[in-house]
């Protein structure tokens, strides 16, 4: 955190001086490590084993926190009885489907429940928004507040993390059995009603073939301890870079629309009533979802979005199946493609396989970047390994490239939302330079001339260019769209008086009102921006809900109203949140309390109640339809209920834990470009690889490497190593080594440090090679990138590739100059590995589909 | 310009760079870079921990030092290891031995305390460079004229606190008055010295603990011997020897002088015998 996010370590700092405890769990010594109390030096990939250990520690040691554990989570909820767990089938959950490659998840449900509506596989599914999907499960029919019935989620639970023992732990994570412990015990004493802890993670759990599951366990850890919804407890996705957030939120992800709406999808959604009837929940929150659509769609098309045309539902694209990046990229490079935007991204450096990703920009029509700099995706056609080879020729590539320059953050106004999803405002200081433009003014010019070039168009399919409402203020001699008007329309407003709503309790589903995002909505509430306030936290309580705004309705704690026990009274005064006010018969306290405000503890779901009814007076995670923390998730996940350590799809040791090697769900690519290396202990590939980011750098470098005052300070691509390996291989401080994986080679200058540790692993010694990626052939400072050695392969919930764990040789000396990348053919030397895949679970019901 | 003894206790200003709260993200480096306009140092890869900037120089006026050391940390729990960070600057030395090696004037003592060169007057013949027992002060190649930091001088004078203080993200660059920043390191180090961390000591903070300088007025908390941090165990400032160097200088003549006597006595007396 210290090393990618060092302005929001400044809080952790703050809570060490006054006495946190700061344990830092990392394959890697980091600036974090260097001043966190206690460093776990960790396998890469192995997270999920380290995290169950905790798991398993807690459950066993009887550490958990009861009162919240039984009211606030599913714990007591029966499951079905054909649910068959990791356990009894040798590492799979029930449901698996060899052929298909993935879950049939019907029997991991509660025990009386039907499975949820909508529930497709992943074609449909993947990516989408875990919380509409979870919105859909009513609460258990059958549950045991005991958690003594060896079918509700804390026994089964307990079973399946049984098996994560310290011993077990350490043959995988390479963590000595007193420091699991030790961190375990440190995290059980931190929690509970007098204390809180808190987790935060970034990219270095959620790029793994088991992405979503590393968060869930965490998640589990929080549930069991008490830590979510209350002050000092959470866990802080930090997101790779500003705003990433905010783009989750009014999303640039194909599958949703903004404020996880679903986007509509082929077959599953003929019209707008099945859209809403696929999408509203039978309990909690997410039974408000009606209002949120036809909001959105009378902020898009405006008055020819009508009840009778159901608000021009129909205008909306449909998804017709899986269009996320590395599919997209993969589809492009097999000519499927023609035209591309490339905004604030440098995919060439920044994402997965740089080879690939070239390969698809060389078969577009065209290709529109817009960027600070002349980045290496804008380039592609003449700076790229395979053109310094030879190998392609900048002639060949027909390719029509738009560079557009780009406005700074410093040179418009806008807003950023990150990690605590709060709006920040921020405001021109000067004009952009010569043709540099904002986004805003981009995207606005690009509609206007659309919808010129559509105007006179008397066809069907022209309509939702010709019906979009596109109406905003422009300013000064550039034509800059009012970005505050845009926040208008983000924030929402009553049709009939033009004023902009308060919040998103005040949307309607008749039409009367517009939202851009419903979870937006009160950012601009009675016409005042409040993402711009900025009250010094001085000047305000501790919570300080006047400095910009958080969604949703400036609460800065989701989830809060479990910081109150199921009575309504905070759980220790010195953890007092939010609470209960008997006398005013209402909820308040330092936040915004995030529930129904004079809705009473005491409350219960009566049978058959609708909408907001269902929420009883201890639910307090309103978005779910039961209105639980998940331990278990019964619906929603592509690769189980429970989250379950398997091996990255490269890995060097064998999994120790189950006889299914990887993830089975997990998506790959198998293409002749795109080779994966499944042997374990191989002596080609013996060393473990991961990457990683430098505090001088800006992820793919198109902020940092054409800047020499951040240049100077890393200058050269480099790979981290210890003395062990160096001594082993030959490296040489400040010589060159090459780095092979089954993709391609790099070179990278020699860092030999004691901070890089060999792992021992049940009587085998691990090496791991660290790899900064943030450069390139372009800018100020050059060097090989790092992702070049990264395959296409993908968790199936969220098709986020596998970037931190892969298998890799290195050796002294720099790349040779001939050396072919794997788009032109097969790579020479070393050969990525045999066809047939070792990956195959050694038990009787051992899966045969494509990706066992 | 006035010098020391004139100005009001109030208006000394300097640095307390705290080194247990440094997180080594070198904002400060850059902050100060951009603030002054100041060229790269080149683009060299160094092979040493994270430090590519290597030391203080005509255009690097922080620098953060990145130092691996086989040793824990007492509050650590991190196997026999810890990396310790620590930005260094000038130390605008209450005895500096840039001014006083200065033969043009260039170098002044400012109102705030703070040493400053005005490059409009500096001649660039060096002196100041050999007289700084810290090796801050440095010539630019291309102008030949000495730079080093001036604690931003631009920035005092519009009540801003200087740039690398201002970018600091943890407050390990602590700016303020001198005599308050002092009270505050103290009770740093007896807080840490409480909390488990008996290693840490303040380097510099005063005439008492450094005669060589009579103090600095950027110091520093450390957490283990000056050398590790590539600073000077016990700084003297050369012009502080000027006296004694001449005097020195002057008994050394006078024993030439009696040894060339002494000799052409001895031949005359002797050497033909």
């Amino acid at each position: 955190m210290a090393e990618c996010h060092p302005v929001g370590f400044r809080f952790v700092m703050k809570a060490r001086e006054r006495g946190a405890t700061i344990i830092h769990v990392d394959p890697r010594f980091t600036r974090t490590s260097a001043v966190a109390n206690m460093h776990v030096p960790i396998r890469a990939g192995s997270d999920i084993a380290f995290l169950g250990g905790i798991v398993r520690y807690i459950l066993e040691n009887d550490r958990h926190f009861k009162d919240y554990v039984v009211n606030y989570t599913n714990a007591p909820a029966i499951i079905k009885d054909e649910f068959q767990d990791t356990e009894d089938l040798h590492g799979l959950f029930s449901g698996w489907n060899p052929e298909k490659g993935q879950y049939e998840p019907d029997s991991w449900a509660y025990k009386g429940s039907s499975h949820a509506k909508g529930m497709k596989h992943r074609e449909t599914a993947t990516g989408e928004p875990y919380s509409e999907r979870a919105s859909q499960v009513g609460p258990a029919p059958e549950q045991d507040p005991t958690l003594q019935d060896p079918r509700c989620v804390f026994q089964i639970l307990k079973r399946h993390y049984s098996r994560y023992t310290p011993e077990k732990v350490q043959e995988i994570t390479g963590v000595p059995p007193n420091l699991l412990i030790k961190v375990a015990e440190t995290l059980c004493n931190n929690s509970g009603r007098e204390r809180t802890s808190a987790f935060c993670y970034a990219v270095g759990w959620t790029q793994h073939t088991v992405g979503v599951q590393y968060i869930r366990t965490a998640a589990i850890i929080q549930l069991l301890l008490g830590n979510i919804g209350r002050p000092g407890g959470g866990i802080m996705a930090l997101r790779g870079h500003a705003s990433i957030q905010g783009s989750t939120d009014i999303p640039t992800l194909y599958n949703l629309l903004p404020g996880y709406l679903p986007m509509p999808k082929v077959g599953e959604h003929p019209d707008f009533n099945a859209y809403l009837d696929n999408s509203t929940a039978a309990g909690g929150w997410w039974t408000e979802f009606p209002k949120y659509a036809v909001s959105l769609l009378k902020a898009w098309f405006g008055d020819a979005a009508t009840k009778e045309n159901d608000w021009c539902f129909d205008h909306l694209p449909y998804i017709t199946g899986d269009h996320s990046h590395m599919t997209t990229v993969a589809d492009m490079a097999d000519g499927k493609i023609r035209g591309y935007f490339v905004m604030g991204e440098n995919p060439t450096v920044g994402s997965m396989h740089g080879a690939l990703q070239r390969k698809g920009l060389r078969k577009l029509d065209w290709l529109v970047v817009r960027d600070l700099n002349l980045i290496e995706t804008a380039e592609f056609w003449r700076s790229a390994p395979e053109i310094d080879r030879g190998e392609v020729k900048p002639e060949d590539i027909a390719t029509e490239v738009f560079f557009f320059p780009a406005a700074a953050h410093t040179e418009k106004d806008g807003s950023f939302t990150n990690t605590q999803r709060l709006l920040q405002w921020h405001h021109k200081a000067i004009e952009p330079p010569k043709d540099c433009r904002s986004e805003l003014h981009f995207m606005y010019h690009l509609g206007h001339r659309l919808k010129n070039l559509y105007r006179d168009s008397k066809e069907l399919r022209d309509r939702p260019i010709r019906d979009l409402a596109w109406d905003y203020p422009v300013e000064g001699k550039i034509e800059e769209p009012n970005a505050e008007a845009i926040l208008k329309e983000i924030n929402g407003y009553a049709i009939a008086d033009n004023k902009p709503v308060s919040g998103f309790t005040a949307l309607k589903d008749d039409g009367s009102t517009t939202c851009g995002c419903w979870i937006y909505s009160g950012c601009y509430a009675d016409g005042v921006n409040r993402a711009a306030n900025r009250r010094p936290a001085q000047e305000q309580t501790w919570v300080a809900p006047e400095w910009g705004f958080a969604w949703p309705a400036n609460r800065h704690i989701l989830y809060n109203r479990a910081s109150a026990d199921p009575e309504g009274k905070p759980w220790s005064e010195r953890k007092k949140y939010v609470w209960w006010n008997e006398d005013k018969k209402q909820w308040e306290g330092f936040d915004n309390p995030d529930f129904i405000r004079e809705r009473p503890p005491s409350y219960r779901r009566q049978p058959g109640a609708k909408g907001l009814d269902t929420i009883s007076g201890i639910d307090p995670f309103l978005l779910q339809g039961d209105g639980k923390g998940w331990l278990y998730a019964p619906n929603g996940l592509q690769d189980g209920p429970l989250p379950t350590h398997y091996e990255p799809e490269e890995s060097v040791i064998e999994n120790r834990l189950y006889p299914q090697q990887c993830n089975p769900a997990r998506m790959e690519w198998k293409r002749k470009d795109n080779p994966y290396h499944k042997p374990w202990s191989d002596p080609r590939f013996p060393h473990l690889l991961s990457t990683w980011r430098l505090t001088e750098h800006h992820t793919a470098g198109g902020m940092s490497r054409w800047l020499s005052w951040l240049s100077e300070l890393q200058p050269e691509m480099f790979c981290e190593v210890s003395p062990e390996l160096a001594a082993e291989v030959g490296l040489k401080n400040g010589g060159w080594a090459t780095i092979r994986t089954a993709r391609a080679e790099i070179e990278a200058r020699v860092l030999v440090t004691q901070r890089a540790q060999p792992l021992r692993l049940n009587g085998r010694t691990v090496h791991q090679i660290g790899l900064p990626y943030h450069w390139s052939s372009r800018g100020l400072v050059q060097g090989d990138a790092a992702n070049e050695l990264i395959s296409f392969v993908a968790d199936p919930n969220v098709t986020i590739q596998e970037s931190k764990a892969l298998t890799a040789s290195i050796e002294p000396g720099r790349r040779s100059r001939e050396r072919r990348v794997v788009t032109s053919g097969p790579l020479a030397g070393p050969p990525p590995g045999p066809p047939e895949s070792r990956d195959i679970a050694k038990n009787p019901v051992k899966p045969h589909g494509r990706n066992g | 310009m006035p010098t020391t003894t004139e100005q009001p206790i109030s208006n000394r200003k300097g640095f307390f760079t705290d080194t247990t709260l440094c997180i080594g993200c070198k904002a400060c480096e850059v902050a100060c870079k951009q603030w002054n306009q100041l060229p790269d140092d080149g683009m060299n890869f160094t092979g040493m921990s994270y430090d590519n900037t290597v030391s203080l120089g005509a255009s690097s006026w922080r620098h953060v030092a990145f130092i691996e050391r086989p040793v824990a940390l007492s509050n650590q729990d991190a196997g026999a290891f810890s990396w310790l960070f620590s930005s260094d600057v000038c130390k605008h030395c209450a005895r500096a031995g840039c001014l006083e090696s200065c033969p043009t004037g260039a170098i002044v003592r400012t109102e705030f305390d703070s040493v400053y060169v005005q490059p409009d007057v500096c001649n660039g013949c060096g002196y100041c460079i050999v007289n700084c027992p810290f090796g801050v002060i440095d010539r630019r190649e291309d102008d030949g004229r000495a730079w080093k930091c001036t604690l931003c001088y631009d920035r005092l004078k519009d009540n801003a606190t200087p740039a690398c203080a201002k970018a600091c993200p943890t407050d390990s660059i602590q700016f303020g008055d001198l005599d308050e920043l002092r009270t505050r390191a103290q009770k740093r180090v007896s807080d840490l010295h409480e909390n488990g961390l008996p290693e840490a000591y303040l380097y510099g903070a005063n005439a008492k603990d450094q005669p060589g300088t009579e103090g600095l007025n950027a110091f520093f908390l450390l957490l283990d011997k000056p050398e590790v941090y590539n600073l000077p165990p016990d700084p003297v400032v050369p012009t502080k020897r000027a006296a004694e160097s001449w005097r020195s200088m002057a008994f050394a003549a006078l024993g030439m002088a009696a040894v060339v006597v002494g000799s052409v006595l001895a031949e005359r007396n002797g050497v033909r015998r």
